[in-house]
């Protein structure tokens, strides 16, 4: 675990995803996923899918998981878990939302992320 | 006053006669019954299933007497007529009742015949003709014990199959050296052998009974080679002989049978008979279909009308032993005059012999894959010139370099003529109109009002897949058939149904109208739902795009890297200099290669997402728009250059194309759908594998439907012949319409049309007329809310900005 304070950084307002959706945010650290389901639960994920590094932030979000676009793996969307019968996880980041803005611990990558080798 | 009716005989062809006569002259007589059997009417031929307990004797009652009482019928079941007054016009019953008749219907049926053999009257061998007789077998039938079947023919071997089942150790003796002698010649008569061996069972050919030995009961039968098999059970099952006893010894003339016209009629014009018991032109009958015409003809008669009259056809018979399929029709030995075409896989148990006479198919043998029984037995019935066939006549329909091609699709493509149930003579366009005009949904009411299948079953499996094709999407309705996704319970058919029934225009409204088990669906059911609101409400539903797989959502297809290919229209695959300028420079400008698609199109690749707005605008400005071949939606129509260039085109191809791109364009489909039309049968256009085409022809346009070559390989189906290019374009809508209307989000056309038959959908489109015109109208009407250039909107009026252009940090940390 990652026992430091979360260093947050705004990186949009809610309204910036669609509802239920994902988009891409670029960081120098590479692009992450961030979603929006229905009812405005938000979440982050590093853009690669475990599978084939497919773009996550593509797929089609329903409930607290996102379809990729590229072959189908199910991901849930707050363990970066692929569903199974599928198996891998995306490497998930820390995220919260404050007065509709979205903030992200860029520095969370690693944080409970079993398989940051993906 | 009513006449006076008397039916002797109450078993498969009596009882059909009174059905048939109820149903031309309900009224015209007061009809009593005479039955040996102590039941109503029962399908004798089931008697094989019940052995075996692949059925029980309810399952076999077709006549309950229920059914006597509700039409007016006097049952004297249980009783046996044992005299005919025909000075006095009565029939006189073992018990002594008398009754009146003013006509007299005889259908006795046949006996068994008996072994004139030492101990043929032990305890415990028996016949198979009737529910009692299965009874006592059953009685003996235990695991582990004896039985010898004598005589290695239909029934035989069906007793057999069934005692085998039950547990017991069997045996077949044969008279002859081969087994069903009179069905079979002697390669199939092999295999047959073969796999009843490997059924357990076994078979003793050329084997002659000396005798049947046994105290009180039977305990082994006898063999003239001197060995002797011990037996706990024997059924002998030799042949049958009609059973003219009481019609004989009334002085009604009898020979084998008891002499009839081709009305039915006997010597005593007040006395007709019918069944098995019967002699019409020296034939007589052992199998229910002729039976049933007899009876059709006798009703007809009896009604008063006149005009039916019985004539012979080819006899048909098939086995029902599960898991060997074995049809046999008409003259399977040829012999001098006669041609043979024979097709053998012993390796796969497969052997197939068609006999030609006269160019004519004169009989079939089958074993192994029955699947073209239909389709010989409907050309020998017609008599049909088979020589332009005769490549592949042993094939079967289906052939023609064809990898899809299963049983499904080979009965919805037969002709509506095609006789489905051999017993009853029940066609394929019968059962269809059946299904569609009375409203039935399960077997057992397309058994009920039409027979089919009721009799022998074999054909069961055909009348199920009859049923699937005619209700389409509404044959769901009963409980097997699979809900959408996981979201529901419900199924496709029913989905639309309520979209349909409840005007429910969006997907939110259809979940909750059908109170959706999640939230927001799945990638499975959202796309499917918004593609069926929109098909149906076309001027009122709003495109969701976050219920579209990704390529619809954004217009473009993902590639490998997460760039995107752009394929833009290119109307019937004809480009010029300036549209090919634009393309290059574009390509220039991204450093990407074009490449030049399957569908006759441009694609210029690894366009980045963000980028495609722009690429997208270039385009527009250059009056080039979406090919949509990202979609679920009308494709590309493929052309050649037809008439105007090529020395062979027919026809202006290459006009028709680009002015049907121009008309379809932009229409949702439940799959992607593709269309392709030629100038001349020689079809560079390759028409004949999309899900339209049209092939000029010298004198208009051949129009096909529902072929692919994705996954699976289907060539089209011939759908009818145009004059003109107009009238392609109605049909291209009436057939685009009819798809969206009842097919499943993600079939292709062609998996759609195995489902819902080609007959269906020529009678749709092709027999009605008014039909087809409805459907084109309601696809122009929907057309208007539909092209709508995706890329203008989001190139050139740049909609939809958080779909094309990412998030970036602003401050971002370095
Ligand atoms: C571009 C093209 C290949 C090429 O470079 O020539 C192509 C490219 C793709 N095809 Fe195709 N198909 C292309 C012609 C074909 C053809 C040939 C034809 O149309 O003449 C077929 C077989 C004909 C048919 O459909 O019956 C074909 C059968 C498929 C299938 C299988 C469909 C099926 O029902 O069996 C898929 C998968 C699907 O649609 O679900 C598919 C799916 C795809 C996708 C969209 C895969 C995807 O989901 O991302 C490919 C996009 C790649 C890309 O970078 O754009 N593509 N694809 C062709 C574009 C045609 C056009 O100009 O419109
Ligand atoms: C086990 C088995 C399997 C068969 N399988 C097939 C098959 O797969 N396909 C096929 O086409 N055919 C099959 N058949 C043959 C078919 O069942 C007969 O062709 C058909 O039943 C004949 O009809 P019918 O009305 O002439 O005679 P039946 O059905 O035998 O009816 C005659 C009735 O008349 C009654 N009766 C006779 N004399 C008198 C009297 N004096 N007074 C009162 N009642 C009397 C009898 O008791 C009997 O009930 C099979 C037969 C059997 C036994
Ligand atoms: S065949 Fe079609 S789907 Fe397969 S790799 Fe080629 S373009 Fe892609
Ligand atoms: S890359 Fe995501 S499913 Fe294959």
């Amino acid at each position: 675990m990652n026992t430091s304070t979360p260093t947050w950084t705004d990186v949009g307002h809610l309204d910036d995803l669609p509802k239920p959706g994902g988009r891409k945010l670029r960081t120098a650290a590479g692009d992450i996923a961030l979603f929006r389901t229905s009812d405005d639960e938000v979440f982050a994920l590093a853009d690669k899918c475990p599978h084939r590094g497919g773009p996550l932030s593509q797929g089609m979000v329903y409930g607290r998981r996102v379809q990729c676009c590229m072959h189908g793996y199910n991901i849930d969307l707050a363990s970066g878990v692929a569903v199974a019968p599928d198996a891998g996880q995306a490497t998930p980041y820390a995220v919260k939302v404050a007065d509709g803005r979205i903030y992200v611990d860029l520095a969370s990558a690693t944080a409970g992320c079993a398989c940051a080798g993906i | 006053m009513k006449e006076k009716l008397v039916l002797v005989g109450n078993g498969m062809a009596g009882v059909r006669f009174l059905e048939e006569l109820l149903a031309v002259a309900a009224d015209k007589y007061d009809i009593t019954v005479f039955g040996d059997e102590p039941h109503g009417n029962y399908n004798r031929i089931l008697l094989s299933h019940v052995l075996s307990g692949e059925k029980q004797f309810d399952d076999t009652v077709l006549n309950p007497e229920s059914w006597y009482i509700d039409n007016g019928i006097t049952l004297l079941a249980g009783r046996k007529a044992v005299a005919i007054n025909r000075g006095r016009r009565q029939v006189i019953a073992a018990d002594g009742t008398i009754v009146d008749y003013d006509r007299l219907m005889l259908a006795t049926g046949a006996k068994p015949l008996a072994l004139q053999l030492p101990g043929g009257h032990l305890r415990n061998v028996l016949t198979f003709r009737n529910i009692a007789e299965v009874e006592e077998m059953l009685r003996v039938a235990k695991p582990g014990r004896n039985a010898v079947v004598i005589g290695g023919g239909l029934l035989g071997l069906e007793a057999a199959w069934g005692l085998a089942r039950r547990g017991m150790n069997v045996s077949v003796l044969h008279l002859m050296d081969r087994l069903m002698e009179r069905q079979l010649d002697a390669p199939a008569a092999g295999l047959l052998k073969r796999s009843l061996e490997e059924r357990g069972l076994s078979v003793l050919l050329s084997a002659e009974t000396q005798g049947i030995v046994g105290s009180g009961k039977v305990e082994g039968v006898r063999l003239r080679d001197g060995r002797t098999l011990a037996a706990d059970l024997v059924v002998v099952a030799v042949g049958i002989q009609p059973n003219t006893e009481l019609a004989r010894q009334s002085g009604i003339q009898c020979e084998r049978g008891i002499l009839v016209n081709e009305t039915m009629q006997t010597f005593d014009p007040r006395v007709y008979a019918i069944g098995e018991c019967v002699e019409h032109k020296g034939q007589t009958y052992g199998l229910v279909a002729p039976l049933f015409k007899q009876a059709k003809v006798a009703a007809n008669q009896l009604a008063g009308a006149g005009f039916a009259r019985f004539e012979d056809s080819v006899m048909a018979t098939k086995l029902k032993i599960t898991g060997i399929d074995l049809y046999s029709a008409g003259n399977f030995t040829g012999g001098e005059g006669f041609e043979e075409l024979v097709m053998e896989d012993p390796a796969r148990g497969i052997y197939k012999k068609l006999v030609i006479r006269d160019n004519k198919l004169a009989g079939a043998l089958l074993y192994g894959d029955t699947e073209n029984e239909s389709w010989y037995y409907d050309m020998m019935r017609d008599g049909s010139n088979v020589s332009e066939l005769r490549d592949g006549l042993l094939f079967g329909k289906g052939h023609g370099g064809d990898a899809g091609h299963s049983g499904h699709m080979a009965l919805a493509a037969m002709p509506d003529e095609t006789e489905v149930c051999g017993c009853n003579g029940i066609s394929k366009g019968a059962i269809i109109k059946a299904i569609t005009e009375k409203g039935l949904f399960t077997l057992e009411e397309v058994r009920a009002h039409t027979k089919a299948s009721a009799s022998c079953g074999s054909c069961t499996g055909k009348v199920e897949q009859i049923l699937a094709f005619t209700l389409g999407g509404d044959y769901s309705a009963a409980p097997k058939e699979k809900p959408l996704c996981e979201c529901t319970d419900h199924s496709h058919a029913q989905v639309r149904q309520a979209i349909r029934e409840q005007h429910l225009t969006s997907i939110r409204e259809v979940m909750n109208f059908l109170e959706w088990k999640t939230p927001d669906g799945c990638p499975k059911c959202r796309p499917a739902l918004n593609f069926y609101v929109i098909a149906s409400w076309p001027a009122e539903a709003k495109d969701d795009p976050l219920a579209r797989v990704h390529n619809e959502r954004v217009h473009a297809n993902i590639q490998q890297d997460g760039s995107y290919s752009v394929v833009p229209r290119c109307w019937g695959g004809l480009t010029n200099a300036k549209e090919l300028r634009v393309v290059a420079e574009i390509a220039e400008r991204h450093g990407v290669p074009v490449k030049i698609t399957g569908g006759q199109r441009l694609a210029i690749p690894f366009i980045k997402k963000e980028d495609l707005p722009k690429v997208w605008k270039e385009l527009a400005d250059n009056d080039m728009m979406s090919g949509f071949a990202y979609g679920k939606a009308v494709r590309s129509v493929k052309s050649c250059v037809g008439k105007g260039l090529c020395r062979w085109g027919t026809q202006d191809s290459l006009g028709l194309g680009i002015d049907m791109e121009k008309t379809f364009w932009g229409a949702w489909t439940p799959h992607k759908f593709k269309m392709g039309v030629s100038g001349c049968p020689r079809n560079c256009a390759e028409s004949t594998i999309k899900d339209f085409g049209a092939v000029g022809v010298d004198s208009g346009w051949e129009i096909h439907v529902a072929g692919t070559c994705g996954v699976r390989v289907r060539p089209t189906d011939l759908l009818t012949k145009v004059a003109t290019a107009e009238e392609v374009k109605e049909y291209a809508a009436a057939f685009l319409q009819l798809y969206r209307e009842e097919g499943h989000y993600m079939e292709r056309s062609s998996a759609w049309i195995e489902r819902a038959g080609l007959g269906y959908v020529k009678h749709k489109i092709v027999e009605c007329e008014t039909n087809r015109k409805a459907l084109a109208e309601r696809f122009f009407a929907a057309q208007k809310h539909a092209q709508v250039d995706p890329w203008v909107e989001r190139g050139a009026q740049g909609a939809l900005p958080e779909e094309y252009a990412m998030l970036e940090i602003a401050d971002m940390a370095a």
